[in-house]
């Protein structure tokens, strides 16, 4: 795989997010974005004639409005500007920020505004998703977002107790997470000796995956802006540097179940070519927080895994040991992660927010203890697209 | 006049059933007239990397080499490589909660297929598990022709 570095380096020098929820109905679409861009340059102590491209994404068949970017204007502040269109799935978000990122490093724009929105309220995501299917060999015979791949390998490897009890684990410290930070649409403060109350009496979905290990269909928008190191510098104290990015994909079915091609998931192949390049050789050492784009409990537990290029079952002892907390050896999700919110065209580039805020150190009541000099966040989408986005406190690698 | 921070608002109800169509292509078209006519499974065999397609394809993922001409049949039998229990009810489910979903390795092919497994208690579903074709008696001119997988039955 051939890789470039960037012709400039690219800084976040503004974030924002609206509340995420499933009543907003006080609000349209464009309204609802406009928040979030307000939000964003007030962060960034800019207005809109700073901006030179605005690149917009969500998913539209979860609302069944097309193009809306056509009449979005209203709350984008595209009138008149160079503006994109993106949508991948789950990774819209981290897709957008990695279009900015390629946007401000080329050369061709020196600040991109990028902003993901979704109304899941509005429409029918598992609709949306069940036409994602090929319509000739897979849409009849499907299970739409729900999935309990993840279950059925960790209990053939781990045991059915352990498992899910590390499943279930995972759920409640996402949800003492979620229970800090303001922004969150699921927050029910979970506590630790409910864990078999819901073990056994969750609503069960499909497999071993029940209602309380899914992520929940929300409203929100994020929105950021990346400017290149010069104006960075002049427009920000503190920006944060995106120091590297990756973007994979492939079909999934033809990899799934029988080893004729490495069996490598997206997730872990990412990872392994992002350190390499950048010479990261003890990941779990070298990062300070992670921001993981986790649709499920089960989903989450398992992509530790991959994601530090871990072996056996340590990504189960740094959760059994409560090592993702704040505080701990790899705080994961301190804003609660998706299980928290999962407005999904915004959810990935909320990752990368989220994660930015921490290494600023302003996350609000959510920031983690210490300095967080080095982060990362993935994007997740069907099927099995991974991006993973390194940002950095210093310029100086 | 209520100040708008206090109003409620309105939710716009709508309905879009929107009809498509859905070219199948030459490759696919054979499979399913096959199916149909003459109760058999093929797929399209990969000479570069000797990978046998099942359902087929035009090209090969990996070679991207042209493997449409390559037809081979394959078995009605196969075995489950892997498997879920579908536990809720929706509009897009083919059948009603709990029934089983199924990735079938057929004999000769090399990649598994989903389908709908029957016959069998969804808990009692075991990897490995032998399984045959049910071919649905009126034509739906689909992958559902093959109406579900049904376990073989053991012999006495
Ligand atoms: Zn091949």
């Amino acid at each position: 795989m051939s890789f470039r570095e960037k012709n400039r380096h690219v800084g976040i020098v503004g974030i924002g997010e609206t509340r995420f929820s499933s009543h907003r109905e006080d609000v349209n679409q464009p309204e609802m974005i406009r928040e979030a861009v307000k939000d964003a340059l007030d962060d960034a102590g800019l207005t809109m004639d700073d901006i030179d491209c605005v690149v917009h994404g969500n998913m539209e068949l979860f609302e069944m409005v097309h193009q809306p970017d056509l009449w979005h204007t209203l709350g984008t502040g595209a009138r008149g500007k160079d503006a994109f269109r993106l949508t991948t799935g789950g990774t819209t978000g981290g897709t957008l920020v990695g279009a900015a990122d390629n946007l401000v490093a080329s050369g061709m724009y020196d600040t991109v505004l990028a902003i993901g929105f979704e109304k899941l309220q509005e429409g029918h995501t598992t609709g949306g998703i069940t036409n994602m299917a090929d319509p000739l060999w897979a849409r009849k015979l499907q299970s739409g977002a729900l999935t309990d791949s993840a279950a059925v390998k960790a209990i053939a490897e781990f045991g059915a107790d352990r498992a899910k009890r590390v499943a279930m684990l995972y759920r409640i410290i996402m949800d003492k997470h979620a229970c800090l930070n303001p922004n969150s649409h699921r927050a029910f403060g979970l506590d630790w000796d409910q864990m078999e109350d819901l073990m056994e009496n969750s609503p069960p979905l499909i497999g071993d995956l029940r209602l309380i290990h899914m992520c929940s269909q929300s409203d929100g928008a994020c929105a950021m802006i990346l400017s290149c190191e010069k104006k960075a510098k002049q427009q920000c104290d503190h920006p944060v540097w995106i120091r590297d990015h990756i973007t994979v994909h492939r079909e999934e079915t033809l990899n799934l179940c029988v080893n004729h091609y490495p069996n490598e998931t997206t997730h872990r192949f990412a990872a392994r070519h992002l350190y390499e390049r950048n010479g990261i050789t003890a990941p779990l050492d070298y990062f300070d927080v992670f921001e993981m784009y986790d649709p499920s409990a089960w989903w989450g537990a398992d992509w530790i895994r991959d994601f530090f290029l871990l072996e056996g079952d340590e990504h189960y002892r740094l959760i059994e040991e409560k090592e993702i907390m704040g505080g701990g050896k790899m705080p994961i999700n301190p804003s609660g992660g998706v299980l928290a919110a999962n407005p999904i065209g915004a959810t990935a580039m909320v990752r990368v927010a989220e994660a930015a805020k921490q290494v600023r150190g302003n996350a609000g009541p959510h920031q983690i203890p210490g300095t967080v000099n080095h982060a990362i966040a993935s994007s997740f989408g069907g099927t099995m697209w991974t991006i993973l986005m390194m940002l950095e406190k210093e310029l100086n690698w | 006049m209520k100040n708008s921070e206090e109003s409620d608002s309105y939710i716009i109800h709508g309905k879009l059933a929107l009809p498509y169509t859905y070219f199948a292509g030459r490759t696919g078209s054979t499979f399913l007239t096959t199916l149909r006519d003459h109760r058999t499974i093929m797929g399209v065999k990969c000479t570069t990397c000797n990978r046998v397609f099942v359902p087929p394809r035009q090209t090969c993922e990996r070679c991207m080499a042209d493997i449409r001409s390559q037809w081979v049949t394959v078995s009605n039998r196969g075995t489950v490589v892997n498997h879920t229990v579908i536990r809720y009810q929706d509009k897009h489910l083919p059948r009603k909660p709990p029934f089983v979903l199924a990735m079938i390795l057929l004999k000769g092919a090399d990649t598994p297929m989903a389908h709908i497994l029957e016959g069998v208690n969804p808990d009692r579903v075991e990897k490995g598990m032998e399984v045959t074709a049910v071919f649905s008696p009126a034509t739906t001119n689909t992958l559902l022709d093959i109406d579900h997988f049904e376990p073989v039955a053991e012999a006495p």
